[in-house]
């Protein structure tokens, strides 16, 4: 066991995974010589050479391309978008190409392909450099999207990542990078996808959550522990495959759900969590479901003042939590 | 370059553009210096990519637009954007996400909009603008407005599909459109060489898909405004769009985060002599300009740095209701069914 910031464990995993097996190949805008922009992949060029770290050009579709064409010939990329905004150039090739290889070869072929990117906001990223992707992803059969926010849950799922025959979005919260920490085993293994955690215990509410959120709704909870009120807070850690089991039987007993996600609200995966419970838990509920998103405006601005009023924080959901619990 | 030649020969000793030239120079390099002391004190937040270095191209250029030709250009946009005429308090206030900056706080360092001068906005995700810029310029060609599109960006660009298509269009539809590829030689931190097999990523390219396309000396402000000039008149009289290849260099690093390292100490060393407000200043004292005339330039630009300065510290941050303005037409972010 060692602590580990979340950006060292993703380094640490994906170093190691390197070295295990030498199919296993990054790519990317400057991960080469500079080792990323946030510093993934340092030391990796030394390491294993410009054949398996390699600078690409400017271009995600490129990049997720060549990836493709890759995974689909024995080798297992994982690929860097630098940041999440970025993706969107390369939105074809991801949705329309790896996303189908399989299901249209009849399984004579998969795309088993990583894109690893920083997303969310908090760091005065403003418009372009804050944004959260995963509705768009998860909302294509044919992809799996995770967003692991604890160092523990990015290693196993990393692994998984890399072992998984089909792609896998993983998402990294880039205000997480450097922010948490955590034990991270020293042991390999992997986490499975489509299942979510209880990271705390709780019985008069449900929070469901992942990323950023997740720890902010940790924190509001603790503070409310205090109070008297006792939150169950559950970390999602992937989004497809969505761990619906976990979510009901928390619901199931404490009858109050409220999912927390940073993404624009409307179509957002709390969107997806909140119709499953009304499809299949409404008469387990004694309030309505709650969820808090992002607002629904075109990106994230740029002032301090501006971007506070966008992302909800522990403060937020300390107030939301305590309103629910007193419905 | 034949053009170049002419107008450093024939212009007049005092022809009050070579002081309009300085200005520019001097007003970039003062405004970015002061955004850099400012992030230094912790005053700017996130991140933001300066011009130090490459003036001459924004100043060139801007002296040879008409004003009501479009910029567009990248999130390296402080320099673009001020040469346009935009407020100085308004650009500074705006890096410091005050409510007296030109977008109210709302864009920052990397998203410099004014609309009312005709700069029309720094793009962060990279090539985004190059086809917005060719569809401004099929619009004025529509309308018969005699507007030039000019298009700023740079070598790491090239790689990306929206430089091939919006190039392509722009020679298929003769478009009055400039494009300016501003050759640092690095794409953030990697260079340009070993990601890009042509010698000129910009022009190599440019001349495949039809267009004019020319390289010039991007320090070297005469011969920016001179090419500029000439490509933009062209360009407005119907004869079809240009790349225009600046070879120039960063002072410091990509992005305030950056060092720079990597950039080898003889490269560095051999473009900081050649820095274009060094340069520019002793052409015209060699030309018989008077030091005091220079001088006096640059003080009137500091006190003007200073007054922004002090005017974007004074004013409230960003109002927070701001962030529902402005999703619709309407003014505000209500779907009203
Ligand atoms: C689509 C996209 N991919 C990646 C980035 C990240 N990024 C920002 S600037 C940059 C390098 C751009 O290099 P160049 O075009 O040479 O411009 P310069 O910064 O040198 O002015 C990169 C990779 C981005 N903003 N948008
Ligand atoms: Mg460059």
């Amino acid at each position: 066991m060692a602590e580990k910031t979340l950006v060292q464990t993703i380094h640490d995993t994906l170093f190691d995974e390197m070295k295990r097996d030498d199919r296993v190949l990054v790519l990317g805008e400057d991960v080469g010589a500079r080792g990323g922009v946030f510093r993934v992949t340092m030391g990796f060029l030394d390491e294993f050479g410009p054949e398996r770290v390699i600078d690409t050009p400017l271009d995600e579709c490129l990049i997720a391309g060549v990836s493709i064409g890759m995974a689909v010939d024995g080798l297992r990329p994982v690929a860097e978008m630098q940041f999440a905004d970025f993706i969107f150039p390369a939105f074809n090739q991801i949705v329309q190409e790896a996303a189908r290889i399989r299901y249209r070869s009849n399984g004579d072929f998969g795309c088993p392909l990583v894109i690893r990117t920083p997303y969310g906001g908090g760091v005065h990223g403003a418009l372009y450099h804050s944004q959260s992707i995963e509705a768009f992803f998860a909302h294509v059969p044919g992809l799996k999207v995770v967003a692991p926010s604890a160092p523990e849950d990015a290693k196993g799922m990393l692994i998984q990542a890399i072992e998984d025959e089909d792609p896998v979005i993983f998402l990294e919260h880039k205000k997480c990078y450097r922010s948490i920490k955590g034990e991270v085993p020293d042991d390999r293994y992997r986490t499975p996808f489509g299942k979510a955690v209880v990271r705390r215990e709780g019985t008069d509410l449900t929070v469901v959550s992942y990323g950023l959120m997740h720890h902010y709704a940790v924190e509001a909870a603790e503070r409310l522990a205090g109070d008297g009120i006792d939150t169950e807070v559950i970390d999602l850690r992937s989004i497809y495959p969505l761990d619906m089991e976990t979510v009901l039987g928390s619901v199931g007993k404490t009858s109050k759900v409220m999912i927390v996600y940073e993404d624009n609200k409307f179509l957002g995966a709390g969107a997806e969590v909140a119709a499953q419970i009304a499809e299949r838990a409404l008469f387990e509920l004694d309030a309505p479901v709650v969820r808090i998103g992002g607002a629904h405006i075109p990106a994230m601005p740029y002032a301090g003042s501006l971007e506070s009023a966008f992302l909800p924080t522990a403060d937020t959901l300390e107030q939301e939590i305590r309103k629910l619990a007193e419905y | 370059m034949s053009v170049v030649a002419r107008w450093a020969r024939e212009a007049k000793l005092d022809d009050p553009t070579r002081l309009e030239l300085y200005s520019k120079l001097s007003e970039i390099r003062q405004f970015e210096q002061r955004a850099y002391d400012l992030f230094l004190q912790n005053l700017v937040a996130g991140t933001s990519h300066l011009s130090l270095g490459q003036e001459a191209v924004a100043a060139g250029f801007a002296q040879a637009m008409r004003d009501d030709d479009f910029t567009f250009c990248t999130y390296r946009g402080h320099a673009h954007t001020l040469v346009r005429g935009a407020s100085m308090t308004g650009l500074m206030a705006e890096l410091l996400g005050r409510s007296n900056g030109i977008l109210a706080g709302k864009g920052g360092s990397m998203h410099l909009t004014s609309v009312e001068n005709y700069a029309m906005g720094s793009y962060a995700i990279v090539g985004s603008h190059l086809p917005i810029a060719a569809g401004a310029a099929w619009a004025a060609q529509e309308r018969g407005t005699g507007q030039v599109s000019v298009c700023f960006f740079g070598d790491g660009t090239t790689n990306i599909g929206a430089f091939h298509e919006a190039l392509n269009l722009a020679a298929v539809w003769k478009l009055p459109v400039v494009f300016v590829c501003e050759n640092n030689l690095y794409m953030e931190y990697t260079p340009i060489a070993s990601v890009t097999a042509v010698e000129h990523p910009g022009a190599d390219r440019a001349a495949a898909y039809g267009l004019e396309s020319l390289i010039v000396d991007g320090n070297d402000v005469d011969e920016v405004y001179g090419i500029a000039t000439t490509y933009l008149e062209r360009a407005r009289d119907g004869g079809g769009p240009a790349l225009i290849e600046a070879k120039t260099y960063r002072k410091g690093g990509h992005s305030r985060a950056d060092p720079a390292k990597y950039r080898p100490p003889q490269e560095v060393e051999s473009w900081l002599a050649r820095d274009p407000i060094i340069l520019y200043r002793s052409r015209l004292l060699e030309l018989g300009v008077e030091e005091k005339t220079l001088d006096d330039i640059d003080s009137e630009v500091l006190t003007a740095v200073d007054r922004a300065t002090e005017e974007a510290k004074a004013a409230p941050p960003a109002d927070e209701e701001l962030i529902h303005a402005d999703v619709w037409a309407d003014g505000g972010s209500r779907w009203r069914n």
